[in-house]
Parts: C-alpha cells; sequence; structure tokens
C-alpha cells in the first residue's frame, strides 16, 4: 500500500456484528478478544484510543479482591506474546512500610492473595534495602509479592488497539456517540458524529460516559466521575523490580527509570464536565512530592518533570458492573468502576464472552451485576459526598505567616 | 478536620476527596506578573504607579543545575564556573536590567531567581480553588501564591535545529546564549559559529562581538539574508562573513564542539555552535491554566488567543511581549513588548477595580499601537532548516536527545530501543498508517516514541518533532496539535516541590486511591453499605 492511498481513508463497511462504544482499555481488551475470536467487532472512540485514564494511571496488575485476579495473574506474563506488540509488562510488586501499622495493612492485604494460592515473602529492612536502594535508612519493612506486576498504560492501550486491527478489527476515532437506536428491544445501532453504525451486540464501555449512553436505553447506570492525579520524575538508575509502592502512593519505576507515582484527594466531577481538551492537575502534587520524598528519601534530588491527570468514574461500592442486561437484551454494560488497566486483560475476555455467549466461563461475575443497585437513592452521590466541591471564600487556603 | 467529621455525621462530604483540604499559600497579592524583561517590568511598573500591590518574579538567575538540564533554555553546557555563584548572577541580571531599580524605588516586590512552575484556577475539570494560584520555587523551595490578576510575560523560548552532532556540549540555543553573555556574563565560549541568517541570528552574532567572542560566521539557509538591511550592515562592520545558502552537514569535535562543516564541505572551526534560526513565544503557564492557544505562525507557533490588550480567554489572565507572539519588530526594538506590558497593567487594573474601564481605555489609547507591522514567514526558515538537516542526517538524525528518539523511530512510531519487540510487528506501523485512523496527534506520538518525555522536558525537541509530524502526514504544523504543557514546567526536585506546610486534612485523610471501603474488600465478601465504613481505616489509608 503507497503512502499516498494510506492517507486517504477508503469507505468501510458502517457497522459491525459487535460495536463497542469506548476505545479505552477495556472496550480495546473485549474488542481485541473477540477480534481473536473471529468476531466481526468494531470500536468506536469519541476521541483518540486510550486517551483517558486508560492511558494515564499507575500500570498496577495486582488485583487479589477482583474475582478476575486469577485470570489477571494468569494473563499479564503472556499479553507482549499474545497481542504481538509491548506493554512493558513486569512481574512482582513490592510493598513498602514505613511504619508498624503500614506493614500490618500490606501483611492483611497480601494476606487475600495467599488466601488464593500465591506467594509473598517478608522483608526486613535490610533486604528491602537491598530490593530498593531508593529507600530510607528508617524503614519498617516490605513484603515482596511473587505475583500482581504492572505494565506501561499508554503502551498497553496502543498494543490492543493495533492488536485487534491485527486480527481484523475496526476502530473508529474521533466519533462521538449521541444515541442509540432500539428496535424490538434490542439495540440495532449506533448514532455518532460520524453517522450511524449498526450493530447485532453493543457493549458500553465508555468509562464515565457510560452512564450517559446507558440513559438513551433508559438504563439507570449509578456511576460518579472524579479526576485523580500523578506525577512523573526524570529517570533514575532502573531498580531490580520497578513495581515498588507503599507510603499511601500507587505507582512503579518505569523500565526507562521514571518513578511514576499518584495517590491523594480524587475530585468528583459533574457528568456535563466531561469533554475537556485534558484533566488539570492541582497543588495536590506537592502532597504527592512530599510522600514520594518519603518513600524514598534517597530520591529526595530527583526532579519532577510532569504530572497528568485522568477521569475515572466509580460505582456505589467501588466494584466493576460488568452485566449482560436483560432489556435490552443485546447490550453488556461495562465499568471497572476506577480499577480498569491492571485487570484489562481479563475483563475484556469477560466481556467477550458476556457479549457473545452472555456468560463467563472463568469467573463468577454474579455479584458484578448491575442489578445490585436497583433500590439505590437517587440522591446517592450527594449522600455520600461524590459530588464537586467549591470552597466557600477563602477557606481552603492556609495563608503562610 | 471538618471533611472527616461531616461525613461521619452523614453530611454528605467525602472526606478522601478535595472537599475541605487546604493549601499553604503566601499572603495574597492582588496582581503577580510573571518575568521581568521589558514586558514584564513596563507591565509591573505602570500597575503599581496606580497603586496596585504587585509581585515581579523572574527566574533569572537559572540555577546551575537547570542550566545542565537545558532548562528553561538551550545552554548546551556553555556556562563557566561563575554560575555557581548565585548571588554574584543575582547582581549581575540586576545590573543588566537598569529599570529593576525603580521597581525597587516604587515599592513592587521584586523576586529574582524564583520560577513560576504552575498555575491552578478553576476549569472544566476542577472547582476547588478558593482564589486562582501560581505556584512559585526558588532553588530550595516551592511554594503556592494566591493573585486575582496575572500577567505573563514570559518572553520567548529557543528553537532548537538538529543536525548531526546537534546532541554535543557547545551547541546552543539564543535565548540561552542571549543569557549566558548579556546577562550571566557567564559564557564560557570564545569563537562561534551562528546558524540563522534572521534578526535573532543576526542579533546573536552582534552580541557575542560586543562581548569581543570571535563569530567564525553566520550561516543562512535560505539564498537571501532575512534580516533588515540596517542589521546586515552591523554584521558587514563587524567584518562577520554571512554565509548565504549553507547549512551544516556535520560537526567536528569528538567530545565537544570543535567546528561545523558546511553543505559546501566548507569548515570553519568553532567551540560553540548557536542555533538561532528562530525563537518561540514561551506559553507553557497560559497552557496549563487553560487559557486558548492558537497555532500562528507569523507568531512563532502557538500563542495565547488574546485581543488588543493582552487579555486571555481566562479574564484575570494576560499576555504580553514575546510569549504572547514574536515578531521581527518587537525583537529589534525592547519598547513594543514595554508598550505591551503597560497596556495590559491598565487592563488588568480595571479588572482589579482600580481604574474604571473606561480609564482604562482612555490611557491605553495614549500608546503607541500594538504593533501592526507585516510578519514574517517565520515557518518557512524552520521547515527549510529541517530538510536540510535531514539531507544531511537522514533518518539516523536525533530528533529527541534526552531519549534518544531518532527520524526513523518517530517516523515508524517505534518503541524506545531498551524494549524487545518483533520488528515484524512493526513494519506496517508507521505515521503514515496511523494518519487514517485520524489526525496526528503529538501527545500520542509522544507516549509511543517518548519523544519529548525526557528530563528537559520536550524543549529541545517539541518544534521539529511537530514539523516532522506535519510533514509526514501531509499536513502544515498548524495543524498538529499542542503539545500540552503540565506542571511542574519546571523540573523540581522532589524534596523542593514536596509541601513542608501540609494540613492536618490533608494528611489525616490521605487514601492512595478513592477510599471506597467496600472497593478494597476481597469480592467473596459482600460490600458494606454503611456509610460509615467509607472512614473505616483501611490498606489504603497510610496510617501515621
Amino acid at each position: 500500500m503507497s503512502s499516498e492511498s494510506a492517507l486517504r481513508p477508503q469507505p468501510a463497511p458502517k457497522g459491525a456484528a459487535v460495536v463497542v462504544v469506548g476505545g479505552g482499555v477495556t472496550g480495546l481488551s473485549a474488542a481485541w478478544w473477540l477480534a481473536q475470536a473471529g468476531v466481526d467487532v468494531l470500536v468506536l472512540e469519541k476521541g483518540i484510543v486510550g486517551w483517558e485514564a486508560s492511558g494515564r494511571n499507575g500500570g498496577g496488575a495486582t488485583h487479589a479482591v477482583s474475582p478476575l485476579f486469577r485470570e489477571e495473574q494468569r494473563l499479564w506474563p503472556m499479553m507482549d506474546e499474545l497481542l504481538g506488540y509491548p506493554t512493558e509488562y513486569q512481574p512482582y510488586r513490592i510493598r513498602v512500610a514505613l511504619n508498624e501499622s503500614q506493614l500490618a495493612q500490606h501483611r492483611r492485604m497480601t494476606q487475600l492473595a495467599v488466601s488464593q494460592g500465591f506467594e509473598t515473602e517478608l522483608l526486613d529492612p535490610k533486604a528491602l534495602r537491598e530490593l530498593v536502594p531508593l529507600v530510607g535508612d528508617t524503614v519498617a519493612g516490605g513484603i515482596f509479592c511473587r505475583y500482581g506486576g504492572h505494565a506501561n498504560p499508554q503502551r498497553t492501550v496502543q498494543a490492543y488497539a493495533w492488536a485487534l486491527q491485527d486480527r481484523g478489527g475496526r476502530i473508529v476515532q474521533h466519533a462521538a456517540v449521541h444515541d442509540i437506536t432500539l428496535r424490538n428491544g434490542r439495540a440495532v445501532s449506533v448514532e455518532t458524529s460520524q453517522g450511524s453504525f449498526g450493530c447485532e451486540a453493543l457493549v458500553l464501555a465508555a468509562g464515565p460516559q457510560t452512564a450517559l449512553l446507558a440513559g438513551r436505553l433508559g438504563v439507570e447506570v449509578p456511576i460518579a466521575p472524579a479526576r485523580a492525579e500523578m506525577i512523573v520524575t526524570e529517570p533514575v538508575p532502573v531498580m531490580r523490580h520497578g513495581g515498588v509502592d507503599g507510603g499511601g502512593l500507587y505507582g512503579r519505576q518505569t523500565l526507562r527509570g521514571n518513578l511514576a507515582y499518584g495517590g491523594g484527594p480524587h475530585e468528583w466531577l459533574e457528568a456535563q464536565d466531561l469533554q475537556p481538551r485534558r484533566a488539570a492537575t492541582s497543588p495536590v502534587m506537592r502532597s504527592l512530592a512530599r510522600r514520594m520524598r518519603d518513600l524514598f528519601p534517597k530520591a529526595a534530588h530527583v526532579r519532577v518533570i510532569r504530572s497528568w491527570a485522568g477521569i475515572v468514574e466509580n460505582t456505589p461500592d467501588g466494584r466493576p458492573i460488568l452485566d449482560r442486561l436483560k432489556n435490552p437484551e443485546n447490550v453488556v454494560i461495562a465499568t471497572m468502576s476506577s480499577v480498569g488497566f491492571g485487570l484489562s486483560p481479563a475483563s475484556g475476555r469477560a466481556i467477550a464472552q458476556l457479549a457473545v455467549d452472555g456468560r463467563c466461563n472463568f469467573a463468577d461475575l454474579r455479584q458484578l451485576d448491575l442489578a445490585r443497585f436497583a433500590g439505590l437513592a437517587a440522591d446517592w452521590r450527594e449522600r455520600r459526598g461524590w459530588v464537586p466541591w467549591s470552597p466557600s471564600g477563602a477557606d481552603n487556603l492556609m495563608v503562610e505567616s | 478536620m471538618p471533611g472527616a467529621s461531616a461525613a461521619a455525621q452523614g453530611r454528605g462530604i467525602d472526606p478522601t476527596s478535595i472537599a475541605g483540604k487546604r493549601f499553604a499559600t503566601r499572603p495574597h497579592v492582588p496582581l503577580v506578573v510573571v518575568g521581568a524583561g521589558p514586558a514584564g517590568l513596563a507591565a509591573a511598573l505602570e500597575a503599581a504607579r496606580l497603586g496596585i500591590a504587585t509581585l515581579l518574579v523572574d527566574e533569572n538567575p537559572v540555577g546551575a543545575g537547570l542550566m545542565g538540564m537545558d532548562v528553561p533554555w538551550h545552554f548546551g553546557g556553555r556556562m563557566d564556573a561563575s554560575v555557581q555563584n548565585s548571588g554574584r548572577l543575582i547582581e549581575r541580571v540586576a545590573e543588566s536590567r537598569p529599570d529593576l531599580a525603580a521597581a525597587y524605588e516604587l515599592g513592587i516586590d521584586v523576586q529574582l531567581g524564583v520560577a513560576a512552575w504552575g498555575a491552578f484556577a478553576n476549569g472544566p475539570t476542577s472547582a476547588s480553588y478558593a482564589r486562582p494560584i501560581i505556584g512559585l520555587a526558588d532553588e530550595r523551595r516551592s511554594w503556592l501564591q494566591t493573585f486575582d490578576c496575572l500577567i505573563v510575560a514570559a518572553g520567548a523560548r529557543d528553537v532548537p535545529v538538529a543536525f548531526p552532532g546537534w546532541d554535543k556540549p557547545g551547541v546552543m540555543g539564543a535565548r540561552a546564549f542571549h543569557a549566558l553573555v548579556s546577562e550571566y556574563r557567564a559564557f564560557s565560549g570564545r569563537r562561534l559559529v551562528v546558524l540563522g541568517g534572521g534578526v535573532v541570528g543576526i542579533q546573536a552574532a552582534l552580541a557575542a562581538r560586543r562581548a569581543s567572542l570571535e563569530v567564525a560566521g553566520v550561516i543562512e539557509v535560505d539564498a537571501a539574508p532575512r534580516a533588515p538591511a540596517a542589521l546586515l550592515e552591523q554584521l558587514r562592520a563587524e567584518g562577520v562573513q554571512l554565509h548565504l545558502g549553507q547549512s551544516v552537514r556535520a560537526l567536528r569535535g569528538k567530545a565537544e564542539v570543535e567546528g561545523v562543516v558546511l553543505a559546501d564541505g566548507a569548515e570553519l572551526s568553532c567551540d560553540t555552535v548557536v542555533v538561532a534560526v528562530d525563537v518561540a513565544p514561551t506559553i507553557e503557564l497560559l497552557d496549563v491554566l487553560g487559557c486558548a492557544c492558537r497555532y500562528r505562525a507569523e507568531l512563532g507557533g502557538y500563542v495565547p488567543v488574546v485581543d488588543e490588550d493582552g487579555r486571555t480567554t481566562r479574564p484575570e489572565v494576560f499576555a504580553a511581549g514575546d510569549c504572547a507572539g514574536v515578531t521581527d519588530a518587537a525583537l529589534a526594538d525592547p519598547q513594543r513588548a514595554a508598550g505591551a506590558g503597560r497596556r495590559a497593567a491598565l487592563a488588568a487594573a480595571a479588572v482589579l477595580g482600580m481604574l474604571a474601564p473606561e480609564q482604562a481605555a482612555s490611557r491605553i489609547a495614549t500608546l503607541p499601537p500594538a504593533s501592526r507591522a507585516a510578519p514574517a514567514d517565520r515557518e518557512g526558515p524552520r521547515q527549510r532548516w529541517l530538510a536540510a538537516a535531514l539531507a544531511a542526517g537522514g533518518d539516523e538524525l536525533v530528533v529527541c536527545q534526552c531519549e534518544d528518539v531518532r527520524v526513523r523511530d518517530l517516523v515508524g512510531i517505534r518503541p524506545p530501543r531498551y524494549l524487545k519487540y518483533a520488528e515484524a510487528a512493526f513494519a506496517g506501523r508507521n505515521l503514515h498508517a496511523l494518519a487514517v485512523d485520524g489526525p496526528i496527534n503529538q501527545d500520542q506520538i509522544k507516549r509511543l516514541t517518548r519523544a519529548g518525555m525526557g528530563q528537559c522536558q520536550g524543549r529541545r525537541c517539541r518544534d521539529q518533532v511537530q514539523s516532522l509530524l506535519a510533514a509526514h502526514s501531509n499536513v502544515s504544523p498548524g495543524d498538529i496539535p499542542l503539545a500540552s504543557y503540565r506542571a511542574p514546567v519546571r523540573p523540581l526536585p522532589l524534596g523542593v516541590l514536596a509541601d513542608r506546610d501540609e494540613g492536618p486534612e490533608m494528611r489525616d485523610n490521605w487514601s492512595a486511591w478513592f477510599g471506597i471501603a467496600a472497593q478494597w474488600q476481597p469480592h467473596w465478601e459482600k460490600p458494606s453499605d454503611d456509610p460509615a465504613q467509607i472512614l473505616a481505616p483501611h490498606y489504603h489509608l497510610a496510617e501515621k
């Protein structure tokens, strides 16, 4: 194909057997699994693939609380090979405890993985310092998890996108969905800024926009969007294991050597605010820097070169909704409730099965159904305080003397 | 801890959210001016004369550590040892700007060696600021400063141009050269070659001669000179030769610059190459604040959208001087920037209620009008320099020094070399193919190739990456969306950026992720529906 003809988009057939709305990590993984299975699949993305929180997160793949945990752990070591593109996946996770209380918390949480057959190893301060030379002299210890891991979110979303194209799947970017057409109790087409796309089955994996789209089907999906942010430093010498966190932070050292960490206050947003060029970062980055300095005292001189923010959605219990609806019965709702990246190999496979077979054969998803929120109060966000907050007067400022 | 207690009483505040958090700030000032060059100084003086309490910050002198990282300009390692003495450098900067004395006399709070690294205000994805905030820092610590109005007079930045060997010490930018020679008096080179026969290049050569440095030649890619006749006459008077229709084929020297080989094979020996093809507006803070920016080729690149008085799309934020657009007329005459600064200050005075709008307008009307001179073509020369570089360096030309990204990596959207990947999988992956899926976005390419991800924060590569992306997707540079700027727009050590005055609201409610108890309960446990559970200490709370 000459570059000349490559630049002129060919008229593509509109629609597909399965249309996935949302080119984030969850939707792309679902579409890739469908394409792998030979299903005619099309992804509609309002902007660029992986542009929002899917490409802007801590890259962690260690979620022992999830019913998809085993599949997450099984799949990640194979993903580079399965996708054919590098994800920068690295195995293992080290939890650093700055004090005994944090160590107790790490023990309690890692026990969840141990109870599922995974192994951990307690690290005394000396052993921890050998593995993580950036920690300080007063560190309490750590736990080495022989499970979990981390990958590069940006590279991974692109890997899903390319892999699905390699298998015949299609992606239409810059197609904003404004409606879904129902006929005889089924979603039959998706109406976008680039026209109408017919479908036999529909997956809504549009992150914070999922509620608005489900609303077009008369289905209420209770999610609240929020902004969260991270900072990243210049590269420092690469440690043996980059998946190191603790001290109130999540994150990793990249294979390049950058330290990328997040945590701290999030900001709840209105759903209609969700079309910004990018999400803003805030002075919270100074509290992040403070905790990074405390976690890695030997890196206090290392320079922060960037920050970024992403917008994620949460359900009322903070757990995913992965559900094939009863009505319309050819629609799958998929939100990972702010913990989507690491679980994406497994969530995509589950969603693909829900879309094709109506059930998932490797994990029990019953508790992730939408029906659990049936009795939810209409003002649940207000009750939880999951709504935008503005200071009155100057009351969020402490004036230094 | 108002947030936590309110939530405990069921009044609906999420204690782990931004609600109720407080930021430590320095005592409020109505007006902050960033940059004490001609525009910023004139703005601050005008404001102070109107009785507006004004804080004027300027990052000069830049710390030696940042200079070594080529931040904020491309210093190319040509600083002498005196840059280690920041006290002496502050004196030299003050001496180089005589108007600063007037600022001190008027009671303006002038802070030199203080960089603005971020700015925060309510916008589409944040509503939590009682007042707009600017983040400031010196070499030891950072702090936050609230303001009512902000005038950004951040000047211009270097526009690097790649050529074979441009990553060697001794290759530097025109703006960095100006700082080292004319302000810091800390330039370590002796004999230089200047790239660029426009106003920027000729001015660099003349500044070098004034400092008694040797200028081995001025190189211009175009066949005709781009500078006004008067400047060219001065150059001739200094005996400096202008090499027209030339570019750099190769660099001589192993560890450092020892000379250049021109396209025609001629060799010029030198210890420094000053890349002075052009400069571009410094818009970092404006973009971070969410002020709309547009590509204006005739103004040197992306510039803030402003009205005649420098008002941006945020009513409390103004841009004045080179950061609002670079023109040859303004580069040649600092009085134009000063006029822009005064206009912005008068308009800001109206916003601050210190002048009635009609008073401000009538005073602005007495000032010389904004430049109407026909702007020069700034894009063409840059493109022709890049084309010459590609002709000389080909696919192996380094585009991004920090991340060692070459032209072939950028065009082929290849992962960095430290990753293992199957070359065959990437056979059909390149900018042309990616453009089929939608317009090329520089931030996306940055994530894939790492071009622009390095410690210089993309300063040495963003313009040429933008040009290359445009060329390879058959669009003009202005069709490539602005690669976003993110705070901190100056690299700050963790220990400097760290908030040393963090309040108890932040500390006591810190959670690594949303403080939703059921999110961290194992899936085999039924989620608790007790709202108080949100407050329960759990794994992700970093207990002290």
